[in-house]
């Protein structure tokens, strides 16, 4: 593969991509700076893992067209398998086209808002032009987060306003079903002063390999005394190399809780920072990750403590099989100042086989001596002696490597706030592991 | 019923025998204790009846009615009606008391014949009872942060689940203060019937003062030394093992050291 920038679209190409879809000048103006600037932007450096002779950059098209949903009775029985018929806010895109949105009335006229980027951005410029690439991720990080903003292609806005708790978690599916289609997707969560919001995201192939892209960008912002779950399962089928990066900002007395299942077949760069800005702000972040075949992942976890008497929490699991390879990359950084803060993480790595690799990075970088941090890792392979104890009770070997396989990842697991993504994790794990 | 016999077994840990020619026959509707000094051989017994991966039989045979048991891979051996409660049992996090005990329950009935989860419950609530442990037990992580003593009830508590043919107690006593050896106790005395055989490995007499053996061993040097009735027991609590070792002419009752 090519290490120079490939790619498919031209610059007026672009710009009637963003015409098309009604996009307001300061997006298409982001747009194509940051495509300019792609060209000549580093990719990133995820610690200990190579991604130079990775392609990021060559797709075979950078829209399809796919079908919309009527209604909830018209979804797919794949994607029934994962969303129930009586979810009431939930928004699904079908590869690169929005495909069905709905939200509670209840919701809706207390200003929540839910709905696909492009509708965002044309009904609520302003409040996506705060959010979107200013104090979360920036464009010119480098080159993936250039393109991802030039050649954004889909992606969902969830608004929750001041003082609105939502009590039923919201729900975003990726529908992905068509080998040739590329998600360059833009997620943005805002929980204004406050407010409190459950937000699910399923990223779900349904064909067995994939000849695209996912370059994908999630800004998640906590506003003063706001509460945010987020809860993601991906499942991106293989050959759909994977940038994926998802960043929270966490306001005074905010909180952020992650709960990631990266249950990708594809190679996957994983990269999920939290900055604690506020005073008294909360992250709390938990991965489960599954890597099987000749999977090669780099997931990094980091939590940057700004504010005096913040809490950052990083427990990682991982169980790889097969000849699959992965970094975890855990870092906790406290900046000078903040005072009282405790950084806090464990990752966790179960080898099921001889070849499979399996590598955990703790790091603690700190600026401030009033401080509390600690960090756990180990890296293993399936105790011989659980198994025998659990075979002495008549449980098959197979079935006993099951049982601590799901124990393993169970922290995680047990955690994410939706019953049936719980469930559809712990499928996909049974699926992956066996 | 149902008969394990051990016979002629030879066994080594990291190429060191440990077991030098163990004799044993227990009978379903008995209760064999084995009592012996520290380093005997005692829980290697228990270890290789269950087929622990450290420990390598180098001959002799242990049948049960007849069949291999040599041959059976651990968790055919439990099916075939083995249970060991052990004396260091695993920690394992994420899997719940509850759903490790229905797993092992449902693996030894046919698919689609599963036990009933209220059934299940039912049957677990008043096993738990019996053994005074708190009903929270049931859904925390198997063994993990258990005090010893929950250790040991959990494993009768498995057992009592079970309902094993031979029961193998790896020093169950250990550990337990006086009030949980009663527990424990009772738990054991249900399970005794024409169904059930107990080999009970102990150091301490106290225990067969609340389960009464039909059969008590004496192991020195990886063997069963001397065998007899409840009396025994008895006399070993009087007298200690010096006699034993007098009329045996054994001067070092352990095995395995240089």
């Amino acid at each position: 593969m090519t290490v120079g920038t490939n790619l498919k679209m031209t610059e007026q190409e672009l710009r009637s991509f963003s015409e098309m879809n009604g996009e307001p000048s300061w997006f298409t103006e982001l747009r194509l700076r940051s495509f300019a600037e792609a060209e000549t932007l580093p990719l990133p450096k995820p610690d200990k893992t190579k991604i130079l002779s990775w392609n990021f950059t060559d797709y075979p098209v950078h829209t399809v067209k796919s079908t919309t949903f009527g209604s909830i009775e018209d979804l797919t029985e794949d994607i029934r398998t994962i969303v129930d018929l009586d979810q009431k806010n939930l928004y699904i895109q079908h590869n690169n086209t929005p495909a069905f949105s709905r939200i509670s009335e209840d919701l809706a006229a207390k200003g929540v808002i839910l709905t696909d980027i492009f509708t965002a951005l044309r009904e609520h410029g302003d409040l996506v032009k705060k959010y979107f690439m200013t104090n979360g991720v920036k464009a010119d990080e480098h080159k993936l987060t250039a393109l991802n903003a030039a050649l954004m292609n889909g992606g969902a806005f969830l608004y929750v306003p001041k003082n609105v708790e939502v009590e039923e978690p919201v729900q975003v599916v990726f529908y992905h079903d068509d080998a040739d289609a590329s998600l360059f997707n833009h997620v943005i969560v805002v929980a204004d002063t406050s407010s409190k919001v459950t937000y699910v995201e399923n990223y779900f192939s349904t064909v067995e390999k994939s000849n695209g892209l996912a370059n994908i960008v999630s800004e998640v912002f906590a506003e003063d005394n706001a509460q945010i779950t987020y809860g993601a399962v991906d499942v991106l089928a293989e050959g759909f190399t994977t940038y994926v990066n998802r960043r929270g900002i966490a306001a005074r007395d905010a909180k952020i809780e992650w709960a990631l299942g990266m249950m990708n077949d594809s190679d996957t760069i994983s990269e999920n920072v939290t900055h604690l800005v506020g005073d008294n702000s909360i992250g709390d972040t938990k991965t489960v990750v599954v890597g099987r075949g000749s999977q090669k992942q780099n997931f990094t976890t980091k939590v940057v403590h700004w504010g005096k008497n913040s809490d950052g929490q990083i427990l990682k699991h991982g169980v790889m099989k097969d000849s699959a390879s992965s970094i975890f990359n855990g870092i906790g950084k406290i900046e000078h100042g903040a005072t009282k803060s405790n950084a806090e993480q464990e990752s966790r790595v179960l080898m099921l086989s001889p070849k499979a690799r399996g590598d955990a990075n703790p790091i603690l970088l700190i600026d401030e001596d009033d401080v509390t941090a600690g960090h756990a890792a180990s890296v293993g392979r399936v105790d011989p002696l659980q198994l025998y104890y659990l075979m002495s009770r008549g449980i098959t070997k197979q079935e006993a490597e099951r049982l601590v396989i799901h124990g393993f990842l169970a922290p995680v697991v047990n955690v994410l706030p939706i019953e049936g993504v719980k469930k559809q994790l712990t499928e996909v794990i049974e699926r992956k592991v066996r | 019923m149902s008969t394990l016999v051990i016979q002629d077994l030879h066994v080594e840990i990291e190429g060191k025998e440990i077991l030098r020619g163990v004799n044993l026959t227990i009978n379903t509707s008995e209760i064999h204790a084995i009592m012996g000094p520290n380093g005997t051989g005692k829980s290697t017994l228990a270890s290789a009846i269950m087929g622990h991966p450290k420990y390598e039989v180098t001959s002799g045979s242990i049948t049960l009615d007849g069949e291999d048991v040599l041959a059976m891979e651990v968790d055919e051996r439990a099916r075939a009606g083995l249970f060991l409660a052990m004396q260091y049992p695993s920690e394992i996090s994420g899997v719940t008391n509850a759903d490790f005990m229905r797993s092992a329950m449902n693996a030894r009935r046919e698919e689609g014949d599963e036990i009933s989860l209220m059934k299940f419950i039912r049957e677990l609530d008043s096993k738990m009872e019996t053994l005074d442990m708190d009903q929270d037990m049931a859904q925390r992580y198997l063994n993990e942060g258990f005090s010893g003593g929950e250790k040991k009830r959990n494993e009768i508590l498995q057992m009592m689940m079970i309902k094993p043919t031979i029961a193998v107690l790896d020093e169950i006593d250990s550990g337990l203060d006086i009030d949980a050896l009663k527990v424990v106790s009772d738990g054991i005395n249900q399970m005794k019937g024409e169904g059930f055989g107990c080999l009970i490995i102990t150091h301490y007499q106290r225990l067969l003062n609340y389960i009464t053996p039909d059969h008590v061993h004496v192991m020195m040097q990886g063997r069963v030394v001397k065998s007899g009735g409840a009396e025994l027991a008895h006399k070993l609590e009087a007298e200690g093992y010096d006699w034993i070792k007098q009329e045996l002419g054994i001067e070092d009752e352990t095995v395995g050291q240089a």
